[in-house]
């Protein structure tokens, strides 16, 4: 009984035998449905175990204290004396301003392939590119920035945010013209119909309708950039104080210090490095959290 | 006919062929804005490739060929050859496609034929979850809770296996605190496998309902369902998401940069730690000058040209077989 599934197993993945035996057929299926719901159980083992660690381990570092202080101690320092303030400050401000940098690009990006392009070539290869710059090593952008502009103008909390922007631009360019796809053609053609010109049909109809979507999927590019360390280790230069000055001077970010602590000895900066990854895995589940609830009910609206 | 003119005055009277409308100056404007966000994508690629290539030339013209194809990377000698770097990405992305692949397309098979689909949102959320916990807390959780603790692990598989010709040399000898390809792999794995998931389950929705319920007529069960409807359909998207999950993979900088353990070796033995391309960026680019950190450079533009590569086989793949299903 065990033996005739063989043969017929050897003839290709695309030839199903229903000449074998009921019985073995639908263990089969029982069999192939529990390992289904084995690989969820893999899946959630180590998001779970990884959650578990971050919350036992950081949430003893999380204090007013540690959120706001102005400076990061050396790593030698138990925990308890300053914070990862400058930290937080840093991400803020740099995520904040590739957002800033990459989202209108995005979508502009996105209204050029969806409302100007039609079949154009040009819009197909632009198109095409944003799917293979998704693909792109964040590490690769770090290093495009270093080369254009670090050398150039020196190590700034902007030249970070440069390097979260090209991260960010594919993103937003796709997931803003996913949703530019789903508005009703009708919508474009009765503005048309009452002589708008085709700007002002993207500008007050298209885009608002649009724009639940939009906002979703900018906020979970904003997410991943975040959590994002390659790309600013190389444009910010960690530092342990406080710079406010987007524009000019070494920067420090939340991801950039948990790198830096990982691998110390030291039971107080790794104390902080947990910390810090409780700090930013809380903004960008808070940031994903937004976006969620924006897309639910952007598609109850769309019904 | 008076009222026709007046009711268009932007054409001339009388004009037969297609209507030639001047448009208002803002409306060009932002047309030609849109064109321009959409070329920056085009113009920061090219960028990229030039701007990375120019920094790099000092590595080319110093080592030559030999020395960048040789498997010793050594600053204090200056030598700086890349192959050990591109092993290790090989092995530790190969290992992350064995383990994350099956256990990708197994969810995504669940979440589309399995699960009814109030229940597949939550589960979508949990694995969306996943991809945002950031890269860097995977790194430090890789390097302080997991190496130690698989370590152990590895000793058991290492002494169980002592002697035996092959799988000595692949999971035998020593290692550092579990810093080693395999943790890397496994880490890896985790990572790319929300992106494996999401993209299979995109395209094993499309397969169309009749084949399904064809299957269904002709007596099949769900597993026979999902083997002669859906796998057939869906075989070269999830070819392409795995491509796309490599990618990732062999770009992943800041988990493999912690618990690879950051030795420039080649070996078989996947518990011994190695390094990655990405990694020794991270790790090296801080105290690089001169010729190292154009080598580095360089690194990165390898790097940049294997994912783009990657991305492109994935893209061309999902094409074809999407023409074909078409056809078929």
């Amino acid at each position: 009984m065990a033996v005739m599934p063989e043969p017929a197993a050897q003839l290709g993945p695309q030839t199903i035998d229903l000449r074998e035996p009921a019985g073995w057929r639908r263990t089969k299926n029982r069999i192939m449905t529990v390992l289904m719901w084995v690989a969820f159980v893999l899946v959630l083992i180590p998001l779970g175990f990884v959650l578990y660690t971050v919350i036992e381990k950081g949430a003893g570092a999380i204090s007013w204290q540690f959120l706001t202080s102005s400076t990061i101690p050396p790593n030698v320092l138990p925990l308890g004396t300053g914070g990862m303030g400058p930290a937080v400050i840093g991400t803020l401000e740099i995520t904040g301003f590739a957002a800033l940098i990459a989202v209108p690009l995005g979508v502009l990006g996105a209204v050029y392939i969806s409302e100007y392009g039609g079949r154009n070539w040009l819009a197909k290869i632009i198109s095409f590119m944003a799917d293979v710059m998704t693909g792109v090593p964040s590490i690769v952008m770090g290093l495009f920035i270093y080369t254009v502009w670090v050398i150039n103008y020196g190590y700034s909390g902007m030249a970070g945010s440069f390097a979260l922007a090209c991260l960010m631009l594919p993103i937003v360019i796709r997931s803003s013209y996913e949703m530019l796809r789903l508005v009703p053609n009708s919508l474009r053609e009765g503005s048309y119909a009452l002589g708008a010109t085709k700007s002002r049909v993207t500008i007050t109809v298209v885009l608002p309708a649009a724009v639940g979507g939009i906002v979703s999927g900018a906020l979970l590019a904003v997410a991943r950039a975040a959590g994002e360390t390659a790309p600013l280790l190389f444009c910010i230069l960690t530092v342990e104080a406080t710079n406010t000055n987007l524009f000019s001077g070494p920067n420090t970010a939340l991801s950039a210090q948990i790198f830096s602590n990982a691998t110390s000895p030291y039971v107080g900066a790794q104390a902080r490095a947990w910390g810090a990854a409780l700090t930013l895995i809380a903004i960008t589940f808070i940031l994903m959290l937004v976006a969620r609830i924006l897309t639910a009910r952007f598609t109850r609206y769309s019904r | 006919m008076s009222a026709v003119t007046t009711a268009d005055p932007a054409s001339p009277a009388g004009s037969a062929g297609p209507l030639k409308h001047r448009r208002p100056l803002g409306d060009r404007g932002f047309q030609i804005l849109a064109l321009a966000a959409g070329l920056l994508v085009l113009v920061i690629l090219v960028l990229i490739a030039v701007t990375t290539a120019q920094q790099s030339t000092s590595w080319f013209t110093s080592s030559g060929f030999k020395g960048i194809f040789s498997t010793n990377w050594d600053p204090t000698t200056n030598s700086y050859g890349a192959m050990a770097f591109v092993y290790g990405t090989v092995i530790s992305s190969v290992i992350a496609i064995i383990i994350a692949c099956p256990i990708s397309i197994a969810v995504a098979l669940l979440l589309t034929e399995v699960v009814p689909r109030r229940w597949a949102q939550p589960i979508v959320t949990v694995i969306d979850l996943l991809a945002v916990v950031p890269s860097v807390v995977w790194g430090l959780w890789g390097i302080i809770v997991f190496a130690p603790w698989i370590q152990n692990i590895y000793l058991h598989i290492a002494s169980g296996l002592k002697g035996i010709p092959v799988l000595d040399t692949l999971f035998g000898g020593p290692n550092v605190e579990g810093a080693c390809f395999f943790t890397t792999g496994i880490i890896l794995a985790v990572m790319i496998m929300p992106i494996i998931t999401s993209l299979s389950r995109e395209v094993i929705a499309t397969v169309p309902t009749i084949d399904k319920e064809g299957a269904y007529a002709l007596g099949a069960t769900r597993w026979e369902m999902i083997r002669g409807a859906v796998w057939p359909h869906s075989q070269g998207g999830v070819v392409s998401a795995t491509l796309v999950g490599l990618g990732r993979a062999m770009g992943e900088t800041i988990a493999a940069a912690l618990v690879i353990g950051a030795s420039a070796t080649v070996t078989g033995h996947l518990f011994y730690p190695g390094y990655s391309i990405p990694s020794v960026i991270a790790n090296q680019f801080g105290e690089a000058a001169g010729v190292m950190r154009s080598a580095l450079i360089g690194l990165g533009l390898f790097l940049f040209a294997i994912t783009i590569v990657v991305n492109l086989v994935a893209r061309a793949v999902v094409e074809r077989s999407a023409r074909r299903m078409r056809g078929a």
